[in-house]
């Protein structure tokens, strides 16, 4: 166990690694996403009530689902990097932020385009929605204060510190949206998920979210190497590997 | 298969226009965030290698 | 711990909370600023929106917990920049004293000088917007949390910003986020208020996070302070 946390903190072998499965988890996720998204858009059945304007679920619930999962990574990389003082942790929180901010805003743009056929409207103070919204200034907060302080070590200190603070506020933050959504709910607009999916929607849609899942992994460790290769350039380890 | 035809996959009953549309932008910002680190950690692998034997070259002038 | 040390504590607490007190008391200017600005947004809505006295009530609650929340907003801007130009919070960062008990008091001070002047002077501005007298004891209840959950976040913000430069701007994006619960349990409590319901569910989730705030949010303004001094 102690190996393992102790291998992950170190960058010569986190690069060796990141090198050793990009190249596996590339070409796996390129084929699971273009076959999830085939499987979506040409073979899953028709919805009866919304048509096939419902195609959209297959991208919009799975970035949805990985931009949430995303916040709680990050902030799980900053609570290591606040306590153990591993900079691998630092540079894993500033990695995952503009990732998980790039998939709500992909979650938010699918969801408008989803909301003009089925609402009549590009946007609508839905629950689910008006959450990411939320979700997404959540992500830029972190973003900007990275940004604001010119020493890169102490901003990483106080965005792990402002991530853990937005994971306390997150459920509540939900929980209370829809609160705020059910005593506001207007009439016209119910529209209640499908409460029971088919299995001949479901699969392809589980698929994508792995295929997401599998993406989110992949982005990291790109995002992580670049980020290596510009924090060690100086380094011997970092060197001797590009050389030879 | 769902559909019939390749118009029919296309217009998709009207609602066409809008989910290819979603699944076009969404495809265009993996595409740029996975060739961004890419591009990146290419140049800058490069500029250390060039340094690399800069050095290099710079020693065996020496000796 | 014995129960001297408890006293002391409490000593303590009190003691530099009055001193606090005392020190915002002596620039009245900072205690007044928050309320003109509540009054000149409120003045602004009826002039936006027209005079109709029955669509200024509907949207009573709405506004007056939107303007509260900037006029909070506003207090959380200003509150550590002094002690952390004039040198006193290192001071207080270096003390044996946990930075995250010693900031209570100036928190306290903080919330009895803003917030607390805010809520009580909110009955006023609600008359002004048409707000009828029997909402406004929920009002005044909802607004006595909500300010002091908000402050206790807003601190937060204010912590890991004072360091930055123009952080004004960054705080409110870090902050407004965190206050959207505050504000839907706020207008929640005074909408029940307003049609005859029980405004009680809401007031208890107020107070819910009142308690939780005081349990969490000093432990992280302790750790933002500690990063701005780069301690």
């Amino acid at each position: 166990m102690w190996r393992i946390i102790h291998q992950f903190g170190s960058p010569p072998w986190v690069y060796r690694f990141c090198d050793r499965v990009i190249p596996w988890l590339l070409p796996l996720t390129a084929v699971a996403l273009i076959v999830g998204s085939a499987w979506g858009l040409l073979f899953a059945p028709t919805d009866y009530k919304q048509g096939d304007s419902y195609r959209i679920i297959y991208i919009h619930v799975p970035a949805a689902v990985v931009s949430l999962a995303g916040y709680y990574i990050m902030a799980f990389a900053g609570l290591v990097s606040l306590v153990w003082r591993i900079k691998l942790a630092d540079l894993a929180m500033r990695a995952a932020a503009p990732i998980g901010a790039a998939f709500t805003a992909v979650a938010l743009i699918t969801g408008a385009i989803w909301g003009k056929p089925t609402w009549g409207a590009w946007w609508v103070w839905d629950a689910r929605v008006t959450s990411m919204l939320i979700l997404f200034f959540l992500y830029v907060g972190v973003i900007a204060l990275f940004e604001a302080y010119d020493n890169k070590t102490i901003a990483a200190r106080a965005c792990a510190i402002l991530s853990l603070v937005g994971t306390v506020n997150i459920p509540i933050i939900y929980k209370s949206v829809d609160w705020w959504y059910s005593l506001h709910q207007p009439a016209s607009i119910k529209f209640t998920g499908s409460s029971a999916i088919d299995a001949s929607m479901l699969y392809p849609l589980l698929g994508m979210i792995v295929a997401f899942y599998a993406l989110f992994a992949l982005l990291m460790m790109l995002n992580l190497k670049q980020s290596l290769t510009s924090e060690y350039a100086q380094s011997n380890w970092l060197i001797k590997r590009i050389t030879t | 298969m769902q559909f019939d035809s390749f118009a029919a996959a296309v217009t998709m009953g009207g609602h066409g226009g809008f989910v290819w549309a979603a699944y076009a932008i969404t495809s265009v910002v993996i595409l740029v965030m996975i060739v961004r680190p890419v591009l990146s950690t290419r140049s800058m692998q490069d500029t250390i290698q060039r340094e690399f034997e800069r050095k290099q070259a710079h020693e065996k002038d020496a000796s | 711990m014995t129960d001297q040390s408890g006293i002391d504590t409490l000593q303590y607490l009190s003691g530099q909370t009055a001193r606090h007190v005392r020190l915002q008391l002596a620039s009245p200017s900072e205690i007044v600023n928050p309320l003109l600005f509540f009054l000149l947004v409120v003045i602004l809505f009826p002039l936006g929106l027209g005079p109709d006295p029955e669509r200024l009530a509907l949207m009573a609650p709405g506004i007056l917990w939107v303007v509260a929340l900037l006029a909070n907003l506003m207090i959380c801007m200003r509150l550590f920049v002094d002690d952390f130009e004039d040198g006193s919070l290192e001071q207080l960062a270096m003390a044996s004293t946990p930075l995250a008990l010693s900031v209570i008091p100036q928190l306290l001070a903080a919330w009895m000088t803003g917030g607390l002047v805010l809520s009580l002077a909110a009955p006023l501005f609600g008359m002004m917007l048409g707000l009828p007298v029997s909402a406004v004891p929920v009002l005044v209840a909802s607004l006595l949390m909500g300010t002091a959950i908000m402050l206790l976040l807003g601190a937060v913000g204010a912590a890991l910003t004072v360091g930055v430069r123009r952080g004004g701007i960054l705080l409110a994006l870090l902050i407004l986020p965190l206050y959207i619960p505050v504000l839907i349990a706020g207008t929640r409590a005074l909408d029940e208020a307003l049609h005859s319901g029980d405004p009680v569910v809401a007031l208890a989730f107020l107070g819910a996070g009142v308690t939780g705030g005081l349990l969490l949010a000093p432990l992280a303004i302790a750790a933002g302070l500690r990063v701005s001094l780069e301690l």
